[in-house]
């Protein structure tokens, strides 16, 4: 086959590099400038290399929210992981209750974030709020307001409430893709439920389960309207996650290098842990 | 180690089964010996996966029962019945090893390490999988696979029996063959009864001792492969069976002959043929046994195909088509051909089946 050349071919990638540009390049771009620049207003810029980086990375205050921040990702995929795979596991694979039972998984992840902030804000006020009450009556000194232990409990239900659907739902469509010779199988092999579960079940899940993970941990990880309506970030700072302080610091203070900054490593700590854990997952993978 | 027995066996997918068509499974009544190698043998669809998992427990009868050396199981389940079965597409336990999937079954029964590892080491050898035992499973092709499922039923020293169930279909075919020789030869080392599904001939009579037919959810003949390709009970174990099948002919009854177009055919059984009114009469007759003669049927040639060793010749009385196996020497008479018939392999068909036969004159399946 004779091959022509023909350089013309080009200009069909234009749209895509004008699209790119705009929505991530020029605006990641953006925020690389301001990190490595010093102003004193009056829109005049100066050098200051890598003094914000520098300051960021030492900064207690930083520290303090990150590691807020790795508490609450940790909780939330310890708990929604397997709470999300034992829902699953007990759902009905045929029959009416599927579309029920469905549907009703979904109807969390329809809700908009400041909606369920402000749902939970409400629910969980001790005066008013079912839950608040609730527990208050029960004898429960419950107030997510005053005490920071009570605040990060409502955050991670909250949570919980609202994303452990997204795991079950992955994990169900990877459970009914399994053969059913694989059951049979296992029945003649004369399996446990628990041997079923370990051997057949949780290995053909590992991919979907993979995806359930990263997705979780980039989310949580990212966390910000749901969390900045329900506590905003109190009582005093214990529950300033790492986007509220950032936020904070850009939009509230105005310091816009540190802030740069600071965006910046917190996108390659969440590109580092997605990446260590996809390549980690699939190391095995031929 | 059992003899099974299937005793008025039917199966219904359906809560309540009216009609014939709502039956998988229509009847059946089977022995089968300790030690056997069996096969089922039927089209797609025709109640062969049904019937192999109702043996194996994973489904329960709608009516009839399952003996293992007389003794009920109809109702026990597949790991109460210790039977070993090896599905159409390879089921491995893709985390473990090779070693650790030949061992499972003996791990969920609580058998002691040292058993297991000289159980397991003993059947991989037999397997070849020896190389590989420490391997992990989901490595391995489509037929090493197979016969790990097939290990994972010989570990176990109480196995009653072991089901095939198409364990072909996803191997490559030039290793089929080997696959094929290979289980064959495990027959005849273990000596456990298998039962073989498929819907390919050749696997089917090359593997088994004797061969049930099936088709639509009926068991259509059960004999060995010579009775089967020799003595075909029903036209359609005649056309499935054998490569070119057998020819069926549509012909008459007159003066105690077989009539065909106003020719008389000589037949085994005429004798045998029941006058019934609005009866299907047709004679078959294998390719193999009919070949060109100076007299007899007088015939035009159509279409002439190379076989290797044989020609399939294509010929036509009138409007009726047959086929003529002649070896390869054999030479086609130009025209005015006829052909001539093995009187002894000729038979009249009443209603699809062999005249004399119990179901004949009933019409019965297929009619």
């Amino acid at each position: 086959m004779n091959q022509t050349t023909n350089q013309r071919a080009w200009l069909f990638v234009i749209p895509v590099v004008v699209l790119v540009a705009f929505n991530a390049v020029i605006p990641l771009m953006t925020v690389v400038n301001y990190s490595v620049q010093e102003t004193f207003g009056d829109n005049t810029f100066f050098w200051s290399g890598v003094l914000w980086f520098e300051q960021m990375m030492n900064s207690d205050r930083f520290h303090a929210a990150l590691g807020r921040q790795f508490f609450f990702t940790g909780m939330v995929l310890l708990i929604e992981i397997p709470l999300g795979v034992a829902i699953a596991l007990s759902m009905p694979r045929k029959g009416i209750w599927v579309p029920v039972c469905l549907v009703l998984m979904a109807l969390p992840l329809l809700i908009p974030w400041n909606v369920v902030g402000a749902m939970w804000n409400i629910f969980a006020l001790p005066d008013i709020g079912l839950m608040g009450r609730g527990l208050n009556a029960m004898g429960f000194d419950y107030n997510y307001t005053r005490q920071p232990g009570d605040a990060w409990f409502t955050l991670i239900i909250m949570d919980v409430w609202h994303w452990t659907s997204l795991v079950v739902l992955l994990t169900y469509a990877g459970l009914v893709a399994i053969p059913d010779a694989y059951y049979q199988a296992a029945k003649i092999d004369g399996a446990s439920p628990w041997a079923i579960f370990r051997y057949i079940q949780l290995p053909k899940l590992k991919r979907v389960l993979t995806i359930a993970f990263l997705l979780r941990f980039m989310d949580s990880f990212m966390i910000y309207t749901e969390a900045v309506v329900l506590t905003g970030g109190g009582p005093g700072n214990t529950t300033t996650l790492l986007s509220i302080d950032l936020v904070k610091i850009a939009l509230g203070q105005f310091d816009l290098g540190p802030a740069a900054a600071m965006s910046l490593i917190y996108f390659l700590i969440v590109l580092l842990v997605s990446w260590l854990f996809y390549t980690v997952m699939t190391k095995d993978e031929a | 180690m059992a003899k099974i027995t299937l005793q008025d066996l039917r199966h219904s997918y359906m809560p309540n089964p009216v009609a014939d068509a709502d039956w998988a499974l229509k009847r059946l009544d089977v022995d089968w010996d300790d030690g056997g190698a069996y096969a089922l043998l039927g089209p797609s669809g025709c109640g062969k996966t049904t019937l192999l998992n109702l043996i194996s427990g994973l489904l329960i009868p709608s009516h009839g029962k399952i003996l293992f050396d007389d003794q009920d199981v109809t109702t026990l389940a597949p790991d109460e019945r210790h039977i070993a079965q090896v599905f159409q597409f390879p089921v491995v336990y893709d985390t473990m090893t090779v070693f650790n999937n030949l061992a499972f079954p003996l791990r969920n029964r609580g058998v002691d390490a040292a058993t297991i590892e000289s159980r397991v080491k003993s059947i991989a050898e037999m397997l070849d999988l020896t190389d590989t035992l420490n391997t992990r499973a989901a490595g391995l092709t489509a037929d090493g696979k197979q016969k790990i499922s097939l290990g994972r039923g010989l570990v176990r020293e109480d196995v009653n029996a072991i089901m095939f169930d198409e364990p072909l279909t996803v191997i490559d075919p030039h290793l089929k063959w080997q696959l094929r020789s290979k289980l064959k030869e495990l027959h005849q080392r273990v000596k456990r009864t298998m039962i073989y599904v498929t819907h390919d001939q050749t696997e089917a009579l090359t593997f088994a001792d004797k061969v049930v037919v099936m088709d639509a959810g009926e068991v259509v003949q059960i004999g060995t492969p010579v009775e089967l390709f020799e003595c075909p009970q029903h036209t359609f174990v005649g056309h499935f069976i054998g490569s070119p099948g057998m020819n069926v002919m549509p012909c008459d009854i007159a003066s105690g002959k077989a009539t065909m177009r106003g020719h008389v055919i000589e037949t085994a059984n005429v004798a045998d043929t029941q006058a019934a009114h609005g009866a299907k009469l047709e004679v078959g007759v294998r390719p193999e046994f009919v070949s060109f003669a100076d007299t007899g049927l007088p015939v035009q040639v159509i279409k002439v195909a190379d076989a290797g060793r044989f020609r399939i010749v294509e010929v036509a009385c009138e409007d009726v088509g047959l086929k003529v196996l002649i070896n390869e020497a054999e030479s086609i008479p130009a025209d005015g051909a006829h052909v001539a018939f093995d009187t002894k392999n000729t038979r009249v068909y009443q209603n699809g089946w062999l005249a004399g036969h119990a179901s004949a004159s009933t019409g019965g399946y297929g009619a």
